[in-house]
């Protein structure tokens, strides 16, 4: 057989009935248009407005246009770079974590096991459970260097209990936001496994592939834009964590836990500075764009092969 | 060489046994066809040969070597799947590779191997391509140049064309056909039709409720079936069947008379069954006629199938029956016309109570296998194959 790909030309349908169609369907797709631009664009352009002023609600009276002082004196703020920074290691380490073991759970959740209905709706729950019950949960009975679960585990056995909140902070933030989004990223790669063909997995077995050459060749392909997707979405999520650093750190010590969420928000709420708080903002949306737009590519470069 | 021997093969699923005791010897070069009826264990049974359902209990052997424990990449098999089972991310040079690859064959050899097989089965331009930008046909090459690359003992096919449309199938037909001709390797092939199993095989193997029918060359299959199941799962359209009164039993022949009052003779061997017994007698539609001069029935018309080359009339004769008629595609019968239908008893079939075939008294000149490794049937031989005993089941079958 030949494989010759015949081409006819694309006749582009004529365009008067194509107006016609969409002007009815403009205007009924208007009012959620509208609502979204409202609110969306409003308060972004409050956003921008409110960054190029000088405005602290301790002293309001004293408002006017400052042009790019605000952005100056953030960018110089040290701070906001070590908040850069640590919302980087939160995004991508509670990443790594939900999607690694996200897989492998999902591959186990696959298997045939007594009991597996009932395993799959307890790994599911924690996502059900408000972030801020969550981290309740975590701070105040798992993870209290008294009264916690892990400290009267470890002090069980003899070895001392961990004050999780002032020596690694940052981890436990990252542990409670794993365990939040674990099932999310479980749930999303178990319906991909599942739609995964059972005849591929038959013919790699009879072409010699071992249990781990399956995963590698067969079901981590099969999976990529599962895991494209779950990135995707965890990342905007996590770029603007706060619940759980609000809960539990609240910030601190020091800066070991503020994000850009939670710097924006010390600025605008504890000092009072509208316009700076407004200029973080504003950098915090570039950023998320960044990212947004990394990923996009990424994925939509996965979900074309 | 490579042979495949299944002995007293069985499988159960749970509580449930899907194949009750199979024997089989598949010789070297052959092409065997498993057909049956849908659900009576065909890709169970291929599945247990490749090594991708744990055998319950009996021995297969793949050379003479007992391969029940043996993993499915180490039998030495190759399997072509219904769905092509591609890798969808990979290219098809890859997807035929992938096996070298795993094997720790480094890129240029294992390259160069795809393009061996792609040249063969003519898909050189399209060695770059991923699955999903191929059609059916291309697709199922590729499944099939995937088992090539291997380079196997056997050939396992599950249903390979089925979901092809059925020009592509007829040409895949041959072009396996013709891959079959140049390998000159054993292949094991699954069908639901007919004209597959008919045109493909050395011997088919017609299976039932997990149980062997008969296995044969299609024309012994065709000429002399076995019992009445494969007499009416053989051919197409289905074979007619008649209760008949015996009336006597010669060493020619035994004679039945027909609902109609009419009685015909029909050359098999005296056997089991005496003057007085109910019996089964089988005719093809090709072998009715209508045919004014002398006919044993008279019918009525009830359907007129034109296919153009041919016609197939649905005649009700005597008795209630409805009986198949093949004739000519000038036929010009008409819905409730009255036509003289003509039986000739030489190539009727007569079946005892039992629904097993009464042995024909002369073998048909074509129905000998056309295998040239296998010696060609002795009479003794034939004679084993009625001589062995109905196989008891007691489990019912299942219906379908
Ligand atoms: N995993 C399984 N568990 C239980 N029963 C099964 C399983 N796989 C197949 N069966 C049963 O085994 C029997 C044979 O199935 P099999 O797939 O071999 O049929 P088949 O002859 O290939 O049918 P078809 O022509 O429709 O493909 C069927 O009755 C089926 O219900
Ligand atoms: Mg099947």
């Amino acid at each position: 057989m030949t494989s010759s790909v015949a081409t006819r030309p694309q006749q582009p349908p004529p365009a008067r009935a194509r107006s016609h169609r969409s002007i009815p369907a403009r205007l009924l797709v208007a009012p959620s248009v509208i609502l979204l631009v409202l609110w969306m664009v409003v308060p972004l352009a409050m956003a921008i407005w409110f960054a190029f002023q000088r405005y602290n609600l301790l002293i309001p009276d004293n408002r006017e246009f400052v042009g790019f002082a605000n952005f100056a004196y953030i960018l110089t703020d040290p701070t906001l770079w070590i908040s850069i920074g640590i919302t980087l290691v939160l995004v991508v380490s509670v990443l790594a974590i939900t999607i690694g073991l996200g897989t492998v759970l999902a591959v186990l959740f696959n298997q045939e096991f007594p009991g597996r209905g009932i395993a799959r709706v307890l790994a599911i729950s924690p996502f059900f459970v408000m972030p801020t019950v969550s981290a309740l949960i975590w701070k105040n009975m798992l993870m209290h260097p008294v009264n916690g679960l892990f400290a009267q585990i470890t002090r069980g056995l003899g070895l001392g209990a961990i004050d999780w909140f002032a020596d690694f902070p940052l981890l436990a933030i990252i542990i409670i936001v794993a365990w939040q989004w674990l099932p999310f990223s479980l749930l999303i790669l178990l319906t991909a496994i599942q739609s995964l063909d059972t005849d591929q997995m038959e013919a790699a077995r009879m072409d010699g592939a071992s249990a781990m050459q399956l995963f590698r060749f067969v079901v981590l392909p099969h999976l990529n834009r599962a895991i494209a997707v779950v990135a995707m979405i965890e990342t905007i999520f996590f770029l603007t964590i706060f619940a759980e650093i609000f809960v539990t750190t609240g910030g601190g010590p020091g800066l070991a836990t503020t994000n850009l969420a939670y710097y924006i928000y010390l600025k605008a709420l504890l000092e009072f500075d509208v316009g700076g708080a407004s200029a973080g903002g504003l950098i915090a949306v570039v950023l998320a764009n960044i990212v947004a737009i990394f990923l996009m590519r990424s994925v939509a470069r996965n979900l074309d092969t | 060489m490579s042979t495949v021997t299944l002995r007293d093969i069985h499988k159960t699923y749970v509580d449930n046994e899907v194949i009750k005791g199979v024997n089989l010897d598949i010789h070297d070069k052959e092409f065997v066809v498993f057909v049956g009826p849908s659900g009576c264990g065909k890709s169970t049974l291929l599945r247990m040969i490749a090594g991708l359902e744990d055998i319950t209990s009996g021995d297969l052997l793949v050379d003479g070597e007992r391969m029940n424990d043996v993993p499915p990449d180490q039998r030495g098999l190759a399997m072509v799947f219904q769905t092509y089972a591609l890798y969808p991310h990979m290219t098809v040079a890859e997807n035929m590779a992938f096996s070298l690859r795993l094997a720790g064959v480094s890129k240029e050899r294992r390259m160069e191997r795809a393009r061996d097989v792609a040249r063969i089965l003519q898909l050189e331009p399209l060695l770059d391509r991923k699955p999903g930008k191929l059609s059916g046909g291309q697709r199922q090459r590729v499944a099939i140049g995937r088992a090539l690359v291997r380079n196997p003992k056997v050939f396992l096919f599950d249903e390979p064309l089925s979901n092809l449309d059925a020009s592509l199938r007829v040409q895949m037909r041959i072009e396996l056909s013709g891959l079959h001709e140049s390998l000159q390797s054993t292949m094991i092939y699954v069908t639901h039709d007919q004209v597959e199993a008919m045109t493909l095989a050395d011997k088919i193997v017609v299976l039932q409720g997990g149980v062997v029918e008969q296995v044969g060359s299609p024309l012994e299959l065709y000429h002399h079936p076995r019992n009445l199941f494969v007499a009416g799962f053989i051919g197409s359209p289905k074979m007619n069947f008649l209760s008949v009164q015996t009336t006597g039993v010669q060493d020619s022949g035994t004679t039945v008379r027909l609902p109609g009052d009419a009685t015909i003779t029909i050359p098999v061997q005296p056997r089991t069954l005496m003057a007085g017994d109910r019996a089964t007698l089988g005719i093809r539609p090709e072998h009715l006629r209508i045919d004014a001069t002398n006919p044993t029935l008279m019918g009525e018309v009830l359907v007129v199938e034109r296919l153009g080359g041919e016609t197939y009339l649905y005649v009700k004769v005597a008795g209630g029956d409805t009986f198949i008629v093949q004739t000519d595609g000038n036929s010009r019968a008409k819905v409730r016309d009255r036509v003289p239908v003509t039986i000739d008893g030489s190539v009727c079939h007569l079946f005892d109570g039992e629904g097993q075939a009464i042995p024909k008294a002369e073998r048909h000149p074509l129905s000998l296998t056309r295998h040239p490794e296998v010696p060609l049937h002795t009479e003794a031989t034939l004679e084993q194959t009625y001589e062995q005993p109905i196989q008891p089941r007691e489990v019912p079958r299942q219906a379908e």
